[in-house]
């Protein structure tokens, strides 16, 4: 992957004047991700904010060929119009190399657009697609998703007399993507701009279905200074809640190891939608959200070959 | 001379589809449209087409599919029925929104529940708002015709919208007739070449397909759309006439049966269009001046064609194999009484549900619909502005 | 901001054919609080450029070096304040 100053010769495929709330980690990841791309890229985008606010008519943000068409599809849109550019290529009508990439938030990827993502997989279409996972509802306005952790308070799960915010542990739907068996998985945030280029230009390389899975806070859904996106985004990481690592024909890898793995109470501190797990009635969550964090990453590390002997 | 084969309705489209060879096909099984894309599997299977085929997991996935090939720039079919074309339903309205012209098969079948996987129309009727143009197929023959026709049509550069053409499921789609075929060169040479309009995979010319419209764009997209398919009734009867030159067999927006001197008719669509001549012939030679009015174009509805044809009559029948429930009469009973509203005479409408679910019209049927419109008439008031035709009380 | 088109004037399809004219939209009136540069101890990382989510960074890519912040688009999100691993080379200061 070429250095920072080189991606920032690359044409800016996302441009200004888009209106993401300040502070937004969705446009870091996405404006990463367009600079690992070597060669002219075409995108879907499900309903969501990043849809919303690149393209409030007769304004859009987008340098390149870009559809939007419904929330649950993105995937079965682009690998219509990868399907498309397939068949001109095959009858000789176009020759140039492009690459496909979808975006979706949590909600459009873990949630609504599941049924056509996994199509899209089984498939084997040639695409990279992409969750910007803010962890809820962010458009509608903080609603709970599949991807909200455990104790989370949303407008859905708010935080009552009897309930704790949300009940349920979160789907991981990174393991879903590998039991595709698909060429290239990987998790990874903005708040590591080399992690998230070089798997990013990996996921372009990747002659099949690529999936990124990216964290990306929203600060407004997660109660938490604009300024401190990227500090949330990387104690996700150190917490070892939200681990780096590629999953690459099978090949199970971790990217970045903690020097310590940090208590997920940092994480959790550090944001408003969990103050209320600080009361007395409900910190019993918050060991449960450790014991949770630590089965998955043991499970992890098991997998990556990482497990101390 | 040309080539007769025995095809049932999915088999003609099927062929037709091959023929046409588009770039992209996306589409999944349903009950009675499912022998139509098993038909064209095989063609792609076995070499016979270029097309790229995409089998989706479901029929949102493939209106979808359909959506990004065909803004991707390239001609793309489908097709489904029933609870297929409503799971679509969202993506129906945005194929239209965006101007595409995919061409869509759906074999007519009725709309759960109880599930029923029989004939009626309250699938496509259901769709009727989606500004999608709607041609409505007689029997194999004309699936076949109006296939081959629905490219040239959508793909026209002053109409560019998505258009489905339907056949009664099973009745037509299963049923083996005599189909005349056309040669492949001469299909090719008459839908022509694909022309590209703001294609994504133009790298040079980045196009924004789906932003956000506001209150201040959406009411004014909606505009240009009412007029894009308002304006396509020329270029519809235009390859029909084309089409008639091609192959002898015409096709007019409207296609009136012993209807010169008639002071009755049936108004119906699809395939009891057939059964209606019958009923029409044997009251003719009973002294009855009766006729038929078929309507094969549904969107855009053809009004002044519909005044013309059927103001200067006594009494008309309406049959609607579809329910508006709740509302004044079927489907088509509304489009055609509120067409007769400014006609310069009025003849008195009724409507005929018949039907749904599969059950059999008859000839006698329809006669009985035919002489209680006389009825009416003569008694110089309507009671009864909804009836049924077959149905047990 | 561009006059209102009439329905008459539109692309067919309710396409956007200008690619990227969110630029003629502009953010930086959002803004509280502004970044400001000391370009004495700016050590040209290009994280500021790397992590801001408007490219409101204006840098030359072929000199290597990060010039200014284009406050037409800038937010004052305040995230390369906090990426900047230069201590005092960005500063955020109220807005006025």
């Amino acid at each position: 992957m070429p250095p920072l100053k080189e991606l920032a010769k690359r044409p800016e495929r996302l441009t200004s004047g888009h209106r993401l709330c300040a502070g937004c980690g969705a446009p870091i990841a996405i404006r990463l991700i367009l600079a690992a791309a070597d060669k002219p890229v075409v995108a879907a985008n499900a309903t969501g904010c990043l849809e919303v606010s690149t393209t409030i008519f007769p304004y859009t943000a987008w340098n390149i060929p870009w559809i939007h068409s419904a929330f649950e599809n993105a995937a079965a849109t682009i690998t219509g119009v990868e399907t498309m550019y397939r068949a001109k290529k095959k009858r000789g009508e176009i020759d140039e190399d492009i690459y496909f990439v979808a975006f979706g938030g949590d909600g459009g990827t873990y949630d609504i657009g599941l049924q056509s993502l996994s199509g899209a997989w089984e498939r084997g279409h040639r695409f990279v697609y992409v969750c910007y996972n803010n962890e809820a509802y962010m458009n509608t306005g903080i609603q709970r998703s599949s991807a909200t952790p455990l104790g989370a308070w949303t407008t859905t799960s708010p935080v009552g007399k009897v309930l704790p915010g949300k009940t349920q542990w979160r789907k991981n739907l990174t393991e879903i993507a590998v039991a595709h068996d698909i060429p290239y998985v990987a998790q990874s945030v903005p708040s590591n701009w080399r992690d998230l280029t070089l798997k990013a230009e990996k996921a372009f390389h990747t002659e099949g279905p690529a999936f990124l899975n990216v964290l990306a806070s929203c600060n407004r859904g997660w109660r938490h200074l604009p300024a401190d996106t990227l500090k949330v985004n990387q104690l996700a990481v150190d917490c070892c809640i939200w681990p780096l690592y590629e999953v690459e024909n099978g090949e199970y890898r971790l990217t970045y190891k903690p020097r310590e793995k940090k208590p997920v109470e940092e994480w959790l501190k550090v944001q408003g939608r969990f103050q209320h797990l600080f009361s007395p009635a409900y910190r019993y969550l918050i060991d449960e959200f450790q014991a949770y964090v630590d089965r998955e990453w043991e499970r992890l590390l098991e997998k990556c070959g990482e497990t101390k002997k | 001379m040309a080539k007769v084969v025995g095809f049932n309705g999915n088999a003609a489209v099927a062929y037709a589809m091959k023929q046409i060879n588009p770039d992209v096909v996306a589409a999944y099984p349903i009950t009675p449209q499912t022998d139509c894309v098993e038909r064209f599997a095989e063609y792609v299977s076995e070499g016979l087409v270029d097309s790229e085929f995409i089998t989706v997991e479901s029929e949102h996935s493939a209106m979808s599919a359909c959506i990004g090939a065909a803004a991707a720039g390239g001609r793309v079919m489908t097709a489904t029925a029933a609870n297929g074309l409503a799971l679509m339903w969202e993506m129906l309205y945005i194929a239209a929104s965006m101007r595409l012209p995919i061409v869509m098969m759906v074999t007519n079948r009725a709309l759960s529940g109880n599930i029923n996987i029989h004939c009626d129309h309250a699938d496509t009727m259901g769709a009727r708002d989606a500004g999608w143009i709607h041609l409505f197929s007689e029997n194999a023959q004309e699936a076949y015709d109006n296939t081959i026709q629905a490219i040239k049509i959508a793909e026209d550069l002053g109409v560019r919208l998505p258009i489905m053409v339907t056949q009664d499921g099973f009745i037509i789609s299963h049923a083996v007739e005599r189909v005349e075929i056309l040669e492949d060169e001469e299909v090719k040479n008459f839908i022509g070449a694909y022309k590209g309009r703001y294609p994504l995979l133009d790298l040079n010319n980045p196009v924004t397909y789906g932003p956000i419209d506001l209150f201040d764009y959406y009411f004014e997209h909606k505009r240009s759309q009412i007029e894009a398919i308002d304006n396509c009734l020329p270029v519809i009867e235009r390859v029909g006439k084309e089409f008639g030159e091609l192959s002898g067999r015409n096709y007019e927006l409207l296609e009136g049966y012993r209807l010169e001197d008639a002071e009755y008719a049936v108004v119906a669509l699809g395939s009891t269009c057939g059964t209606a001549r019958e009923a029409i012939d044997s009251l003719r030679e009973k002294g009855k001046k009766v006729g038929l009015l078929k309507m094969r174009c549904f969107r855009p509805f053809p009004r002044e064609s519909v005044i013309e044809a059927l103001s200067p009559l006594k009494g008309i029948a309406v049959l609607d194999r579809s329910v508006s429930f709740g509302g004044f009469g079927g489907p088509l009973f509304t489009e055609v009484r509120s067409a007769l509203y400014d006609a310069p005479s009025r003849p008195s409408i009724i409507n005929f549900f018949y039907g749904l679910g599969g059950r059999d019209i008859y000839p006698e049927d329809i006669e009985k619909a035919l002489e209680k419109t006389e009825e009416v008439v003569k008694a110089g008031k309507i009671e009864q502005h909804i009836d049924y035709l077959g149905l047990r009380e | 901001m561009s006059e209102l088109k009439g329905w008459k004037e539109l692309v067919p399809g309710g396409l956007i054919v200008e690619a990227g004219n969110a630029k003629e939209y502009k953010t930086g009136d959002w803004r509280t609080e502004k970044p400001e540069l000391n370009p004495e101890k700016c050590i040209h990382c290009f994280f500021c450029w790397a992590y801001c989510p408007d490219n409101a960074v204006i840098v030359d890519a072929e000199a290597g070096k990060m010039l200014a912040f284009n406050y037409d688009y800038c937010k004052g999100c305040g995230i390369c304040a906090a990426a900047c691993p230069a201590k005092g080379a960005i500063t955020m200061v109220p807005e006025r």
